[in-house]
């Protein structure tokens, strides 16, 4: 019965190549960013599921004996998720800007422009 | 878990971006609903309040100026298809070595972290100890964070120009209006 224990990995490690082939081969600009949101997110999720222990609560200071879940991974997420945001803004501002200097968010056109030129 | 996986896939499959971007909302919150079930509810509700929401209003509002369409694709995805397959099977192999889920006795568990659990409310006298590793034991990874947000906030504004350009659609712009003409004839 290993690969019960191993489910969500198998799931993150799924989310992951989905948000992976979203990038690579989708040609929309504004997808391909939705894909790496997607990616994104995977990882939070392997260090969250990580940081889990069986039995465990969050980790906010209970009286008496408890089990807590690790804080670590959870602060590390933490940042990564507001850095996260800060990324897909760049990006976005990025996926703007081409549109008005090309006209079209679609990768094979851009190409095709630059051909052209 | 399952739930998140169908709405990825839908992700892929759909041509419409505005639906697109409504299911990474949707996505960014199950998320942060799994988040809660794996005791994690400070990174939920960052989650849901800054990815499910922030990335969302972000995404809406270039998609108002980028078009809602997505063209269909003209090339045959075999190539990248291979890459991502054999990717992700290199990584379920590695999860063979991985411990099983919350397991107490995984490594992950057995370096600092007893200690931020035992010491931190006594040194730091926060009852969460996520916020006092946040702000106190890695203060300085947390300015490094607001440094890198700080850049992108600048980044954004040097693309998008200071005057509110985003308002305002590409051909009303007289600076683009008068580049315009000479990037068609080159």
């Amino acid at each position: 019965m290993d690969w019960i224990g191993q489910y969500n990995y198998y799931v993150v490690f799924f989310l992951m190549m989905t948000g992976f082939y979203v990038v690579v081969a989708q040609g929309n600009l504004v997808k391909k960013i939705v894909g790496l949101n997607i990616f994104q997110s995977s990882v939070f999720l392997l260090y969250i599921s990580m940081g889990k222990v069986q039995d465990g609560t969050a980790p906010i200071l209970l009286d008496g004996e408890a089990v807590y879940s690790n804080p670590l991974p959870h602060v590390l997420i933490l940042t990564a998720i507001v850095v996260g945001v800060a990324t897909t803004a760049l990006g976005l501002a990025l996926v703007v800007r081409i549109k008005e200097a090309y006209g079209t968010v679609e990768e094979d056109e851009i190409r095709e422009r630059d051909d052209d030129a | 878990m399952t739930f998140l996986v169908a709405t990825a896939i839908a992700i892929v499959r759909m041509r419409c971006l505005f639906a697109v971007v409504m299911l990474s909302g949707i996505y960014s919150l199950t998320t942060a609903g799994v988040f809660i079930i794996l005791d994690a509810v400070d990174v939920a509700f960052t989650e849901a309040a800054v990815a499910a929401g922030v990335s969302t209003m972000l995404m809406l509002g270039s998609l108002t100026l980028t078009g809602h369409r997505q063209a269909p694709a003209r090339i045959a995805p075999i190539l990248p298809l291979t890459v991502v397959i054999l990717t992700g099977v290199v990584l379920l192999w590695g999860t063979s070595d991985m411990p099983r889920f919350g397991d107490p006795e995984a490594p992950v568990h057995r370096h600092v972290a007893p200690r931020y659990i035992q010491d931190s409310p006594g040194e730091i006298g926060v009852p969460n100890m996520v916020t006092s590793v946040l702000a106190s034991y890695r203060g300085f990874d947390t300015l490094g964070e607001t440094v890198v947000v700080f850049t992108a906030g600048i980044g954004v504004l040097a693309l998008l120009g200071i005057g509110g350009r985003r308002g305002r659609s590409a051909k009303d712009d007289p600076d683009d209006v008068a580049k315009r003409p000479t990037d068609d004839h080159e």
